[in-house]
């Protein structure tokens, strides 16, 4: 597109055509706010904060929809322009649960930023709140529609990034609102729980399902041993949310929350590198069956299995396609119940006094540990989950000084992580890593990629492929894979995962192996993560994950050290009888 | 300037003359006559047909459509009532000239809920066109097809707004959408669409027929051609009269009997509020827009009640989408409950409210909430007393 001429505030201004004007203003350096607008979302044009003065228009222009014209004359704080924010945010705030220390999203609230930047101190427009609203059993999402301002960023959420589109406005005028089928709860909906509505929020309208009291309790339970597990994605999460620029902060992370008190922290990595493991040689054992045996029960192409949003997603849209998926547990489940088994054996404790908590840059996690399948360990395998953000409220809470804190190290048994298991948190990394790791298996070679990055799978397009072709000299045993190229693809965003899913069913892809992550970038896009997000968010998050792998000594599950000595003790042999009881699992079609 | 009956005339021209006339044109040329001719949509917003018409032409795409708007809601209009009702004919004449002006070979009448009892009458119209070889396929024995069906709608306001219509008959809520794109461009699924009020429909084969010229000739400088009023309130004679564009609105009072008359609300409860000493002002968009629906009040009426009404209705029908109209309806009508119990008792204390009117005219998405205000506005400043004077901002 060629270049125009805009003004802007009196200055002339070369732009590209077919810009809006607030992309215009952006790259000028003028700043216009908003509310409904968010970069991962279509436009929505419905709260008019960014309302700016074109000369001959009637009206305002409404600067997010809006594209520039060739010598479009724009002003962004005319009288009327600024009267029109004051009268947009009373209005808001009018309608608005006003009651900020008791949200929370205080002092990271969108609304509350801008009354504040506009200097709205009173409000001449009569105040009759919404009644306050909660859900009743949703397991990871909550909302309060008195503190919803009807900028519908969930509702595009659900419906463009995740396909799931179970919130919508209802009712009209004063009475609308954002609901349900039915007005049902999320939990009687064809919700996933993902909380990427949550992310979105500029406002406390949604939040998770808070489980920080119960684990306080627990900590301060003597009775209770209290394990904790943190998700690859947290680590580079955590200083995000609690102020800081993003950066992988493992070491800081575990200084804290050991100084919460609780009694050993743990790794989700641990169990990640083990379902590699596991998964991987599901993965041979299934193409082995069908290439060779002929099996018809053996499905390809097989999917992951370790995202809670996914899984619930697959289990409502697609349940025909169930027999693709993994039968692994996910990280988080395998720990659960690794933890009140072979760490209480190892720690000599009681298992039935061990509470494990789960820290998680996902709401779906809190959903996936109530499911009653999910207690193999003979006890609730998971007592609870933190989001990233929760954490970060106990920390503060604490009143730990999380800058100034020395670097310290996972306690033992279920503490080593590899570069593999860290780089689950970005979209493409459980791929990555199964391939590190099956490559290595079947051909007893390291997989031929530059310093083991195996960046096809990389980046953030929403649907990606790659083939491997095998050699064909083969490790004994997998000799019938000589020669064969394995093709596998990655979908991350619910919307994506459709797409894909809609092609396997209909026979038009003949991929081995798909990863789907039900949240865009993967969990480090989770719903549990810092608000706000962005692709440029997603992307520094990215960048801190690769660089942890990059980092660290073991760069494949298979050389994890604690791992090797799990199955050496305990576990014997992968997709053994042990594995089969304690890490693998089944799923159901639901309506 | 006065009435004069050409839409509702008792002698109508012969059926199919005007599409007749048309198919001997080309498509281009019967656009430019209706361009020429200035007439203005009939809906309310007055934009110009024949430039609707252009774009949709020119828009690339296929399929295009012609869609009529009949979801007559504006309180006090009942218009294009009686023109479906007597003169369906004219107004599936006038969408197949349209069809044949803009490259669209198939057309849809949003009907207002409360008026499926008319279905029967336009089918009935549908059915005699189709046997004549006046609509369907192959019409007058050429190789243009033209057909309508007819889509009740659910009794949405906003629905009326032409977005909002599109969005509600491809199933959606009825709410609107941003511009652009416009709908000529990307309107029913995402086709070039243009969407016409009845009586625009209507005017299409008397201009056909008689000329851009003689169209012109009916009404005053911009505003050409004649205008159908809905007549309600303190007359003797209620009803549907037709007046010359220009023609004073007390002109129309006069016919319709209107005596004692201490407020006039023309174009219905989103238009003008005109005070007894303003009865000489014209009907054209250059000096009272002429909206279908005139609702006269006499001096035994109090103008809070309305305004309050008014008001009502707008928090009703609000479509619930964008914050001014959403929440500002909402504290208007307050405001106005406040005024009439006497709780807000000077001019001072109205002034956030004046503001907050004007940022509602512009700021609000689309026409319901850039217009709603206007009862409040002029209702305060022309019938309220008090300390302060007239007068608000």
């Amino acid at each position: 597109m060629p270049n125009i001429s805009v003004t802007i505030n009196g200055v002339t201004r070369s732009v590209r055509e077919g810009v809006t004007i607030l992309e215009a203003c952006e790259t000028a350096g003028v700043e216009i706010p908003t509310l409904c607008y968010h970069p991962d979302l279509s436009l929505a044009g419905n709260c008019r904060m960014c309302l700016v003065e074109v000369e001959g228009w009637r009206t305002l222009a409404i600067s997010c929809v809006t594209p520039v014209t060739p010598n479009m004359k724009i002003r962004t704080h005319s009288k009327k322009v600024r009267h029109a924010r004051r009268t947009v945010l009373k209005l808001l705030l009018a309608a608005h649960n006003v009651n900020c220390p008791e949200c929370e999203r205080n002092k990271n609230c969108e609304l509350q930023e801008l009354a504040e930047k506009h200097n709205i101190t009173i409000n001449e427009f009569q105040t009759s709140p919404k009644p306050v609203s909660f859900e009743e059993a949703s397991p990871g999402v909550m909302r309060d529609n008195s503190r919803c301002i009807l900028c519908t960023r969930c509702v595009r959420t659900c419906e463009e990034l995740q396909s799931v589109a179970v919130i919508k406005p209802v009712g009209r005028s004063k009475e609308v609102r954002i609901s349900t089928f039915l007005d049902r709860g999320l939990n009687e909906v064809p919700c996933t729980q993902c909380g990427q509505c949550i992310n979105r929020c500029p406002t406390g309208a949604l939040f998770e399902t808070s489980e920080i009291r119960q684990v306080w309790e627990a900590i301060e339970d003597p009775e209770k041993f209290v394990v904790f597990q943190t998700a690859p994605a947290v680590r580079v999460g955590i200083a995000e949310a609690l102020g800081f620029p993003t950066d992988r902060s493992t070491g800081k992370m575990v200084a804290a929350i050991r100084g919460l008190g609780v009694d050993r922290v743990l790794d989700t990595d641990f169990t990640a590198d083990l379902t590699i493991i596991e998964e991987g040689y599901e993965l041979i054992d299934r193409l082995k069956r069908a290439l060779v045996d002929g099996d018809p029960e053996s499905v390809l192409p097989m999917t992951t299995s370790c995202s809670p949003g996914w899984i619930k997603f697959i289990e409502h849209k697609y349940p025909d396609l169930l027999p693709n998926v993994s039968s692994c547990k996910s990280p988080q489940q395998m720990f659960g119940a690794l933890a009140k088994t072979y760490l209480a054996g190892k720690e000599s404790v009681d298992p039935s006094k061990v509470i494990c908590v789960s820290v998680m840059p996902c709401t779906a996690k809190k959903f996936e540990k109530e499911r009653p399948e999910m207690r193999d360990s003979g006890f609730k395998d998971v007592d609870f989950v933190l989001t990233t953000r929760e954490l970060a409220s106990m920390i503060q809470e604490a009143g730990i000084d999380f800058a100034n804190l020395r670097d310290e190290k996972y306690d033992k048994w279920m503490g080593d992580s590899t570069g593999a298991a860290v780089i689950f948190g970005a979209t493409g990394g459980v791929m990555e890593a199964a391939l590190r790791t099956a490559y290595e298996v079947v051909t007893g070679q390291e997989i031929p990629f530059n310093g083991l990055n195996i960046t096809p799978v990389r980046g953030m397009e929403g649907i990606r492929e790659a083939s491997v072709t095998m050699p064909e000299k083969m490790a004994r045993g997998y000799e019938f894979l000589a020669g064969a190229t394995l093709k596998v693809a990655v979908a991350h965003g619910l919307v994506n995962a459709d797409k894909l899913m809609d092609k396997v069913r209909a026979g038009e892809v003949d991929y081995h192996f798909i990863e789907i992550m039900a949240c865009p970038g993967g969990c480090l896009g989770g719903g549990g993560q810092p608000i706000p997000t962005s692709p440029e968010i997603r992307q520094k998050r990215a960048d801190a994950i690769y660089a942890e792998d990059a980092a660290l000594h073991f760069r494949k599950s298979h050389a994890n050290p604690e791992v090797q000595l799990l199955y050496a003790e305990f576990l014997h042999e992968p997709l053994g009888h042990r594995s089969h009881e304690l890490l693998h699992t089944h799923y159901r079609a639901r309506d | 300037m006065s009435e004069m009956k050409v839409l509702t005339a008792d002698q109508q021209p012969e059926t199919g003359a005007a599409l007749k006339r048309a198919l001997e044109m080309t498509a281009a040329d019967v656009v430019f006559e209706v361009r020429e001719s200035g007439m203005r949509g009939r809906g309310g917003a007055g934009f110009p047909v024949g430039i609707k018409w252009n774009l949709a032409g020119a828009a690339s795409g296929t399929d295009k459509m012609v869609i009529c708007n009949a979801d007559e809601g504006e309180p006090g209009t009942f218009k294009d009532r009686l023109l479906i009702e007597k003169y369906a004919k004219q107004l599936l004449e006038g969408m197949t000239i349209a069809g044949y002006a803009i490259g669209s070979s198939r057309g849809i009448i949003y009907l207002r809920a409360e008026y499926t009892y008319l279905i029967p009458a336009i089918t009935e119209a549908r059915r005699e066109l189709i046997d004549r070889k006046l609509m369907g396929s192959y019409i007058l024995g050429g190789s243009f097809n033209f057909d309508v069906e007819v889509r009740p709608g659910a009794g949405a306001y906003v629905c009326g707004e032409e977005t909002s219509l599109i969005e509600s008959l491809e199933g959606k809520r009825g709410e609107p959408r941003n511009k652009p794109p416009f709908p000529v461009n990307s309107g029913y699924l995402c086709r070039p669409t243009i969407v016409n009020n009845v009586e625009t429909f209507v005017n299409v084969p008397h201009i056909i027929l008689n000329g851009s010229d003689w169209y012109r000739e009916l009404g005053i400088g911009d505003t050409t051609g004649t205008k159908l009023f809905s007549v309600s309130g303190d007359v003797e004679r209620s009803g549907v009269y037709e007046m010359q564009m220009g023609s004073t609105i007390g002109e129309l009072l006069e016919l319709a009997g209107a005596k004692d008359v201490q407020a006039v609300q023309v174009g219905g409860a989103s238009g003008a509020t005109i005070a007894a000493d303003e009865l000489d002002r014209r009907l054209s968009f250059e000096d009272l827009p002429p909206g279908g629906s005139v609702i006269v009040f006499n001096r035994s009426r109090n103008m809070m009640n309305v305004l309050e009404n008014f008001l009502e209705f707008f928090v009703h029908e609000s479509c619930g989408q964008c914050t001014p109209c959403r929440e500002g309806n909402v504290r208007l009508l307050d405001t106005a409950r406040a005024i009439r119990d006497g709780r807000i008792t000077s001019r001072e204390e109205l002034k956030d409210f004046f503001m907050l009117a004007e940022i509602m005219k512009l700021g609000s998405k689309c026409g319901l909430g850039q217009t709603s205000p206007n009862c409040f506005v002029d209702i305060v400043t022309k019938f309220v007393e008090l300390p302060g004077g007239k007068g608000g901002m």
